[in-house]
């Protein structure tokens, strides 16, 4: 066996892309690429506002990012807490989406404020959805909070995953009460009830192209992210039973000479 | 489940009564906060008449987290929480049992703060009904989230900073609808407030069941 082979198995085994994932990484590069044309070239300039209409090109799919993302963490707090599911896998992932949820929900309250700040004349108001989605972003900032802090794997997965679930049954209420109290935010465009979208078509396609070019860059950032935080999961065990033999094998010494010393 | 509900509530009330941490220093520093509401807006100005209702809630859900805080402390030590897990009793029967026991505190505490307010901040006073009944409602609802998240931060060693960032925007929606309620009977429309207590009234039965199921795992596990 030569020196190289152990450190090549490590190699390949501390990666986190296969050839799947480096398919996927490519498609969301060419579709960020054809985002870019679309979103800042060959749309027009809204009416009313102007370019700032281009940062909605990245503001909406943000959006639609974070909910998926917090979906993500339910539904894998869910199966993690259902006996007939529970493994550790489901809660690492639903870790992983909750960190790139809170990254989106942070790039679309960034944008949104930047683009209420050309549009509206203001950088915040107290409008439903940006009530909810603030809240939101405090919310999974808590529940990351909870999952830095360290405890036994399982208890930690456990208790994550119940906060996960009363945050998730915590937004609607959130939404509901704050959309009583006031709303200003656009009216949806898209998912109409009559199904006719409000704006012009090359806009539209604009919209449909990054809102699939950044899901396909969400699955990338999830898989790795999942990944980086499956091995970090290994690591610790290892790490743990490295430590418990290091202690068997104290014990294991001779008794004799450890009364002579 | 109801007679475990009794019995733990018993205890904890009978514990705040001979140690008198509650009134001691919680219902001081909730109106410690009223003065310091004052000190902030300018008495002159009329502001603490109009936002009375809100600055009322804010001041419950600040004593809320210490009263939480209190009453998870008082199962940390001498290995009162193993005994609690040993002790036979329907976990769903401990978690409505420390939360009345924390919502009879909080109704004590709103009852001390509404004299505060009304005296402090020249609040008119209206719609007695309404807001009695808006304080048993949102109160129940707090009590309930707040003892949720109270078991899962208990074993922590960072519970007293995760608690309130846990805590507080899971019971933002409890602070607008009781704020909306409070305000509509102040201003002598209680019609209007109605509806915020139906709400508010989900949010509590929403967070009761919730803590009815997760307690148990919550408690056996740290």
């Amino acid at each position: 066996m030569t020196a190289a082979t152990p450190a090549t198995t490590a190699g390949r085994d501390r990666a986190t892309a296969t050839r799947l994932t480096t398919a996927l990484g490519a498609a969301a590069l060419v579709g960020l690429v054809v985002h870019l044309v679309l979103a800042l070239g060959t749309t027009p300039a809204d009416r009313v506002q102007r370019d700032a209409v281009r940062l909605l090109y990245v503001h909406v799919p943000a959006a639609w990012l974070a909910y998926l993302a917090f979906a993500v963490t339910a539904l894998g707090s869910a199966l993690y807490l259902w006996r007939r599911t529970r493994a550790r896998f489901w809660d690492v992932a639903a870790g992983a989406a909750a960190e790139l949820g809170v990254l989106f929900t942070a790039l679309t309250l960034a944008l949104g404020s930047i683009w209420g700040r050309a549009t509206w004349g203001v950088f915040w108001t107290w409008d439903a959805r940006l009530t909810t989605t603030a809240l939101l972003l405090v919310l999974y900032l808590g529940y990351l909070a909870l999952r830095r802090v360290p405890a036994d794997p399982e208890v930690r997965a456990r208790r994550s995953a119940i906060a996960a679930l009363v945050a998730f049954v915590d937004v609607p209420l959130v939404h509901l009460s704050v959309e009583w109290w006031r709303t200003l935010h656009q009216e949806p465009t898209f998912l109409r009830r009559d199904l006719d979208p409000t704006i012009d078509t090359s806009m539209a396609v604009g919209l449909w192209v990054s809102v699939l070019a950044y899901t396909l860059v969400f699955a990338w950032l999830l898989v790795h992210r999942f990944r980086v935080a499956w091995l970090e999961d290994r690591l610790d065990d290892h790490a743990l039973e490295a430590a418990l033999a290091e202690r068997r094998a104290e014990a294991e010494v001779d008794p004799e000479l450890v009364v002579s010393s | 489940m109801w007679h475990d509900a009794v019995v733990i509530a018993g205890k904890d009330l009978r514990i705040e009564a001979r140690s008198r941490v509650a009134t001691n220093q919680v219902v001081p520093f909730a109106l410690l906060v009223l003065v310091l509401f004052a000190f902030a807006l300018d008495p002159d100005r009329g502001v603490l008449a109009r936002a009375s209702a809100g600055l009322f809630w804010v001041t419950v859900l600040f004593a809320a987290v210490l009263a939480i805080q209190r009453s998870f402390a008082v199962e940390a030590d001498d290995g009162a929480r193993d005994a609690l897990r040993l002790s036979g009793l329907d976990p769903a029967g401990i978690f409505l049992g420390k939360a009345v026991a924390v919502a009879l505190q909080l109704l004590a505490l709103e009852a001390c703060l509404a004299v505060g307010v009304y005296v402090l901040y020249d609040a008119p006073v209206d719609g007695i009904g309404l807001l009695v009944l808006t304080c048993l409602v949102a109160t129940a609802g707090l009590a309930a989230a707040g003892t949720l998240y109270g078991v899962l931060a208990a074993g922590l060693r960072v519970r007293e900073t995760l608690l309130p960032l846990l805590l507080l925007p899971v019971v933002a929606p409890v602070l607008v609808a009781a704020t909306r309620a409070g305000e509509a009977a102040l201003a002598g429309t209680s019609s209007a407030g109605w509806p915020w207590v139906q709400r508010l009234a989900v949010v509590a039965a929403v967070y009761t069941a919730f803590g009815n199921v997760a307690f148990g795992p919550l408690l056996e596990e740290s």
